[in-house]
């Protein structure tokens, strides 16, 4: 096996993991990086985010406000010191996007504009048009190519971490082209392989987004965090689950149901102006919007559809030009794939699994208990988003973080030397060994796709909006059946060069550990909390037993075992979570009681 | 209006260098709907009846740029191109013109991603900003100047679609001189002159023939063919301004 050997390891180039690089490379540029990526780096999800970036920016807006509106969107279930740092440092990671080139919308004086958010207090998210993650992506990439010590693996397919004597030393990848092995050898590695949303039936992920990077820590013991917390994006594509961004709500868009009444006031949102105030009505927090869908279905005031029921995004009233301008790539979706014109007609909607607020446990600087691994992006849980995550705050999360992800695997780069290549290419030979064995096998009798179609069915069933212990239960039954059955799976394709058949056999198991940590973390959760909402008597907020983050460990084949860390909470109690006039309420009372407990400390 | 049909053909072309001597055709029956898109029916395909054909795909929302493929003759993104549009069918689907094929609907896309990182493809900075000086200010009327430019999601349909690249893949082709003039054209930048020895060789924008094909089949309305022809004449005054400037136009 061909072996690379690297300062630090980076697997995924999407936003996360191409900005990590850029950092790296800057903090010292005699440090030699590999980039491996199952796809070419401007394919890789962040691509699809549309609506745009969040940081503080205006004079009236504050870090304080962006931090409360983080922390009380995640229903007090984040890293309140991580937030701390997180909007403390993301204005300045977007002038650097916009120094790299990044072609944000600009006010007529030439200062980049923002536009309003879900779950925002001020308007706050900077955009490039309806192609924020498109532009961003492909800065980064661009901006990439400048640094000669960023050596690219593109279309190489990471079959496992190289651990040994305590520390992660490498990785083990497959060149997709040719069904070669490689092992890159490193000091550090940074995962930063995107989302799972893949395991649900209708998602808005691309078919990359497959839970590997969260896979492979697991079995190398590192827990999986929160993972039963999966967000619901309330306005997608029936039939595909494409999305329709938030933005769309952002610049005035309504939601309807089948009587033409914008319900969302019926589910504490209201009042309902006429171009909604930021955190009320359509600029609510996706949890609170995909929950309203779901009743209005039940009460039988949504629009049956040939893909579903659905409910209406109304944007007739943004007049052709504003659509043009703000929302090019939102309208081209709707009169190509749904033949509907958004300036004369609303577009059918439904909500679609969209991201997964949890992933690999790090700490606030993105570190894992395994030393040398790292995490970035939407495979990590480094604190941000608890229970439910704010809309424009994942894309400013991969500068952030990806950047402190590249400074921290750097300075420990430089703090150990390489390992004993003998052993770290024995342990690769074994992953070698594991990752051909579906090719081998000739007694099998079951098909990938039909077991994915199996999972991704049952994840919806059990693991959807509202959620029951009946229900969970029978998808961690039904995960159990699959898991034995993945072992059976037989292969159409014995190839070695460009053997995605193969590929796709590898990702159901990574998507299968996944599926697990996030049902059993969930049917343990005994209590409703943003995003993981039952109705099955656990239907309130319960602090006393369960403001704490699970942590699904792998156990081997079997189940996942759920254990539990705390949450760090600096200055925000837990606190009512309402929006509309109930939360401009319940914000007065808050600023009421802080600054009687200033006044004291003074 | 007919009635829909239940089943729709496609002819693929198979290459499978372990085992096949050159391509074939192969021909699968998909059920059809009217909102099928190809790749969708080529997903049904692997799905269902054989695990072995093999092409790339991911957001299946017209961003990610990894579906390129001839469909019926014509550059298309499989995830944007729908059976209601091909009926009756059958739907002929190849590999990207002008790439060497290394499996089935999968193209080599190597010299394409060479020729990017070729042409300086980032911001060389006018004038060098540090981060506590905020951003860079552009009006809206800068942005315009190559907002269009910076679209190009890099799915190489221009490239199958340009005759000049077909004869001779030495051109610098019409997505990567779309992306130069993104960088030259931004107010921001002050990198031209470095780039401009890459456009001025042979190579670069003068092997172009004025097809404009390649402005007709890209997805993402980029127009590389108005690029290539605005690089001409700044090559041109390139070409002439530098005998009374040493240093060439490019300030």
């Amino acid at each position: 096996m061909e072996v690379i050997k690297a300062d630090v390891a980076i697997v995924g180039a999407g936003g996360g993991g191409l900005r990590a690089a850029i950092a790296v490379a800057e903090r010292d540029p005699q440090l030699s990086i590999v980039l491996v990526s199952k796809v070419y780096p401007m394919r890789s999800h962040t691509v699809a985010a549309e609506g745009g970036a969040a940081a503080v920016t205006q004079a009236h807006d504050s870090l304080d406000a962006h931090f409360h509106d983080t922390v009380a969107g995640g229903d007090w279930l984040c890293d309140q010191d991580v937030v701390e740092y997180f909007v403390a440092h993301s204005h300045e990671e977007m002038v650097q996007m916009e120094h790299w080139g990044c072609p944000w919308n600009r006010k007529a004086d030439g200062h980049v504009n923002v536009r309003a958010f879900g779950g925002m207090k001020i308007e706050r998210t900077w955009f490039a048009a309806d192609k924020s993650g498109f532009h961003m992506l492909h800065t980064l990439f661009q901006t990439s190519i400048k640094y000669p010590s960023i050596r690219r693996l593109d279309e190489h397919f990471c079959v496992d971490l190289v651990v040994d004597e305590g520390r992660v030393q490498g990785v083990v990848a497959i060149e997709i082209a040719t069904g070669e092995f490689r092992l890159v050898q490193a000091k550090a590695v940074i995962i930063a392989t995107g989302g799972a949303g893949r395991v649900f039936r209708e998602n808005t992920n691309g078919g990359i987004v497959t839970g590997d990077g969260m896979a492979l820590a697991y079995r190398h013991g590192v827990p999986l965090r929160d993972m039963e917390f999966v967000q619901y994006h309330p306005t997608c594509m029936p039939g595909t689950g494409l999305l329709f961004t938030e933005a769309c709500r952002g610049e005035g868009g309504f939601l309807l149901n089948k009587h033409g009444y914008r319900y969302l006031q019926d589910y504490g949102l209201g009042p309902a102006d006429p171009s909604p105030r930021n955190k009320a009505m359509e600029l609510g927090p996706r949890d609170r919007l995909s929950q309203a869908y779901w009743h209005e279905k039940r009460e039988g005031r949504t629009i049956a559809g040939p893909h579903g029921d659905v409910v209406h995004l109304d944007l007739r009233h943004l007049g052709e030009e504003k659509l043009r301008e703000r929302l090019p790539q939102i309208c081209e979706l709707a009169v190509q794939y749904l033949g509907v014109d958004p300036a004369r007609q609303p577009i059918p909607v439904l909500p679609a699994v969209h991201y997964t607020m949890g992933g690999i446990v790090a700490n606030g600087r993105t570190a894992a208990p395994l030393p040398g691994l790292y995490s970035v992006g939407e495979c990590s849980s480094v604190g941000i988003h608890g229970a439910n995550r704010l809309g424009s705050n994942s894309l400013t999360e991969l500068l952030v973080f990806g950047k402190v992800a590249g400074e921290e695997a750097a300075a420990y780069a430089k703090t150990v030397p390489h390992g004993s290549a003998a052993a770290v290419a024995a342990l690769a030979d074994d992953a070698r060994g594991h990752a051909l064995a579906p090719l081998a096998r000739e007694d099998g009798n079951e098909r990938t796709s039909t077991l994915r179609r199996e999972m991704a069915q049952s994840m919806e069933d059990g693991c959807g909006i509202y959620r029951t212990a009946a229900a969970m239960q029978a998808t961690c039954d039904k995960l159990a059946e699959l898991k034995e059955r993945s072992r059976r799976v037989r292969l159409d394709d014995r190839s070695k060069g460009w053997n995605t058949d193969w590929l796709l056999a590898i990702e159901l198991g990574y998507q299968l550990d996944v599926a697990q940590a996030i049902v059993h973390s969930a049917l343990q959760r005994c209590e409703s909390r943003g995003s993981h909402q039952r109705l099955d008597d656990y239907e309130a907020r319960d602090d006393a037993n369960f403001l704490k983050h699970s942590l699904a460990y792998c156990t081997g084949t079997g189940a996942p075992r759920i254990d539990y860390g705390p949450v760090t909470i600096t200055s925000s109690p837990p606190g009512k979570r309402a929006y509309g006039a109930a939360g401009e309420q319940a914000e007065a009372e808050r600023l009421i009681q802080q600054e009687a407990i200033d006044a004291r400390v003074a | 209006m007919p009635a829909s049909p239940e089943t729709i053909d496609l002819d693929v072309l198979r290459y499978r260098p372990e085992q096949d001597e050159g391509p074939v055709w192969q021909r699968f029956a998909v059920p059809y709907a009217s909102d099928m898109s190809v790749l969708q029916a080529l997903q049904h395909i692997k799905d269902e009846q054989d695990g072995s054909l093999t092409f790339r795909w991911s957001c299946r929302m017209a961003i990610c740029g990894s579906c390129g493929m001839m469909v019926n003759g014509r550059p298309a993104l499989a995830c944007q191109t729908f059976l209601r549009d091909m009926l009756p069918g059958p739907v002929r689907v190849e590999p990207l013109a002008h790439f060497p094929i290394e499996r089935d609907l999968v193209v080599n896309a190597d010299d394409f991603i060479r020729k990017l990182e070729s042409i300086k493809p980032y911001l060389i900075p006018k004038s060098p900003r540090s981060l506590a000086d905020g951003e860079y200010l552009q009006t809206p009327q800068q942005l315009a100047q190559f907002e269009q430019y910076s679209s190009c999601i890099n799915c190489m349909l221009c490239y199958s679609a340009c005759p000049q690249y077909g004869l001779d893949d030495a051109f610098t082709g019409p997505g990567v001189l779309a992306l130069l003039h993104r960088y030259n054209a931004d107010s921001r930048d002050g990198g031209r002159a470095a780039r401009m020895e890459i456009l001025n060789a042979e190579e670069g924008v003068w092997s172009c023939t004025a097809v404009g094909y390649c402005s007709e089949v890209c997805p993402k309305h980029v127009d590389p063919a108005n690029a290539v022809n605005q690089n001409k004449l700044n090559s041109a005054m390139d070409y002439f301004l530098r005998f009374v400037s040493p240093r060439g136009a490019s300030r």
